[in-house]
């Protein structure tokens, strides 16, 4: 009845039967973390991962990422079967990783190679969370450092979208050690004149936010991620006091000067094409 | 007094004795001397098996021992004409990094180093050794100043890490630490580094980009601390003796994993038993390590540097 719409009294969804429930495929629907709306798979994945209702953005694996920035079939993938040891024989190390490879479908937590935007050809590295939190061990700094010596041999820019939980602790100082690796193949790259993007994403922590996310000529971040050095709770227990909401997004670092800007997924594309179109006549004289 | 550690209790305590025995010989009309000298020749014994068979846990507390000497006190034994320079000229003076110019064997320097208190009183202002990004942006200043004037950087590291805070956060301690690594890459003259204590993660890491690096037997480097490494990876920080064993974290499990170039030997119960003296074995290594580095062109020391630390690490190819 049309009064019914102007009525205050709450109308609560009928809950779905257990049978009822087991007709939707696994898979099909998907919570938004932020809002906690539900959107069909496809729906999300065609928006970027980005809610329609609360812009919350969610995290991209790294192959959605090359679709999202790249022109078709310009992907050219470097050191794709490059994979962990176990150099520490830490316990259960294998085990994981040979879980994170069949969970993500991925051989490490970092896909690099090079690519074109709109023709504009750039090398790359695209960190995935879903393989041990995008940590970084001796693999993801060989694959960077590799994609950021190549990139300087091809007089190409470099662009790195970040997103990890920092240092692998499984690989112990070996993990440390690839902070000091890939920042003396972005200083190679940096001495040549060569241009670097950074793009953190969520979550850009530790070890990886405090080597090459930080220092690139154009320090990008999108929206509403966690970027920092220590962990929040190790803070607020050396400081004794509650830190801020904002404390550690993207928001914040703009505010404490650390981004150049913070960039919707949705104008990511465009901002990175402005930046490597402005650098191409600065750069190679071809 | 001096701090004893758990492990070296039986060592001390029968050393004690052999001073009883000694002040009672000579008090006394008692001979002891017979069971002195079995004492010393057991003492000696225990030593060897206390002391030359370290675990990696007696280690960890070796290289935090209140005592143990810090950066300033190895200034004051191998250099001249030290003075030290503070400040980023940005926001503040850190003094849990110090910096400054000397003299190595009449040659010109630029030392800096982790600094932390040897009493509560100091540590406060030291903050514990653990720098905030002002730290590290005086010591990237001190560096780049070093490369101007061609002095070769001395680095010591002695830290537990960067501190955890929200003003260190607020002014970046991300990139001050990640400037450091890229420019130090970068830098012309010989860095070399030595790690005198705890070297913990990334705080360390930021004065660790040396062409040579090299460790005290008895100190530690590691991407997260023992305790740090239990909570997280087994979620019980008591496991941390396990842990100070699974993570690799001492000088020689350094040498193995080809990350460092020199173990330097300490005196027998370690460092703070006679600074002079470990200075020497210091000096030794860092006199071998500044001719070698010395002897290449600009070029060939950046080239080696790159190097150094591509070779970090291990990995393997998939047939694809």
């Amino acid at each position: 009845m049309l009064k019914d719409f102007f009525s205050k009294k709450k109308k609560y969804a009928p809950m779905p039967s257990k049978e009822a429930k087991q007709d939707i495929p696994a898979g099909l629907m998907q919570k938004c973390p932020g809002c906690g709306k539900i959107y069909y798979r496809k729906e999300l994945k065609r928006n970027m991962q980005v809610c329609p209702h609360c812009d919350h953005h969610s995290q991209m694996n790294a192959y959605e990422r090359i679709e999202s920035l790249f022109d078709p079939d310009s992907f050219e993938e470097w050191d794709a079967g490059m994979i962990s040891t176990n150099p520490l024989n830490f316990p259960d190390y294998e085990m994981k990783l040979e879980k994170d490879r069949k969970k993500s479908g991925l051989n490490e937590a970092v896909v690099t190679g090079k690519a074109e935007m709109e023709g504009l050809p750039t090398g790359f590295a695209i960190m995935d969370a879903r393989f041990r939190m995008g940590s970084m061990g001796s693999v993801v700094g060989e694959k960077i450092a590799n994609a950021v010596e190549e990139s300087r041999k091809q007089k190409l820019p470099f662009i790195i979208l970040t997103a990890s939980g920092g240092a692998r602790m499984q690989e112990g100082v070996l993990s440390l050690m690839q902070m000091t690796k890939t920042s003396v193949a972005i200083q190679r790259h940096h001495a040549e004149g060569g241009l670097f993007i950074s793009i953190m994403t969520h979550p850009t922590t530790g070890g990886v936010s405090a080597s090459f996310a930080s220092i690139g000529d154009y320090n990008l971040a999108e929206p509403g991620a966690l970027i920092g050095f220590a962990g929040r709770r190790i803070i607020e227990q050396t400081i004794r006091e509650k830190l801020p909401d904002d404390f550690q997004t993207s928001e914040f670092l703009l505010k404490h000067g650390q981004l150049d800007q913070v960039v919707h997924r949705h104008d990511l594309h465009k901002v990175l094409h402005t930046i490597l179109d402005i650098h191409q006549s600065g750069g190679d004289s071809s | 007094m001096k701090q004893i550690l758990d492990f070296e209790k039986p060592v001390v305590e029968l050393r004690e004795k052999i001073a009883e025995l000694k002040r009672l010989t000579k008090e006394s009309d008692m001979d002891l001397n017979d069971e002195i000298a079995t004492l010393e020749t057991r003492l000696e014994k225990l030593e060897e098996d206390v002391y030359d068979r370290l675990r990696p846990w007696d280690r960890v507390q070796m290289a935090r021992h209140p005592e143990r000497p810090t950066t300033l006190d190895y200034i004051d034994c191998l250099f001249t004409d030290f003075l030290e320079m503070h400040g980023d000229r940005l926001y503040g003076d850190d003094e849990a990094i110090v910096s400054g110019i000397g003299k190595y064997k009449g040659e010109p320097v630029t030392i800096i180093g982790h600094q932390r208190g040897k009493d509560t009183k100091e540590n406060i202002r030291r903050n514990f050794g653990m720098p905030h990004p002002e730290g590290y942006r005086k010591a990237l200043r001190l560096m780049k100043q070093a490369d101007k004037f061609n002095r070769p950087i001395i680095c010591f590291i002695d830290t537990k890490g960067a501190y955890p805070g929200k003003a260190a956060e607020e002014r970046g301690q991300s990139e001050a630490i990640a400037r450091n690594l890229v420019e130090m890459a970068g830098l012309s003259v010989p860095i070399i580094c030595i790690v005198i204590g705890e070297g913990g993660s990334g705080g360390a890491l930021a004065l660790g980009v040396g062409d040579h690096i090299h460790m005290l037997e008895n100190s530690t480097y590691s991407v997260i601390s023992p305790e740090g490494a239990a909570a997280l990876l087994w979620k019980d920080s008591n496991q941390a003796q396990s842990a100070a064993e699974t993570m690799k974290i001492t000088s020689y499990d350094l040498k193995q994993l080809h990350v460092i170039d020199q173990v330097i030997p300490e005196i027998r119960g370690g460092a703070h038993r006679d600074v002079k003296q470990q200075a020497d074995h210091i000096d030794h290594v860092l006199e071998s390590s500044m001719a070698e580095l010395q002897a290449l062109s600009k070029e060939d020391r950046l080239e080696k540097r790159w190097e150094k630390y591509k070779q970090i690490g291990d990995y393997t190819q998939l047939d694809l």
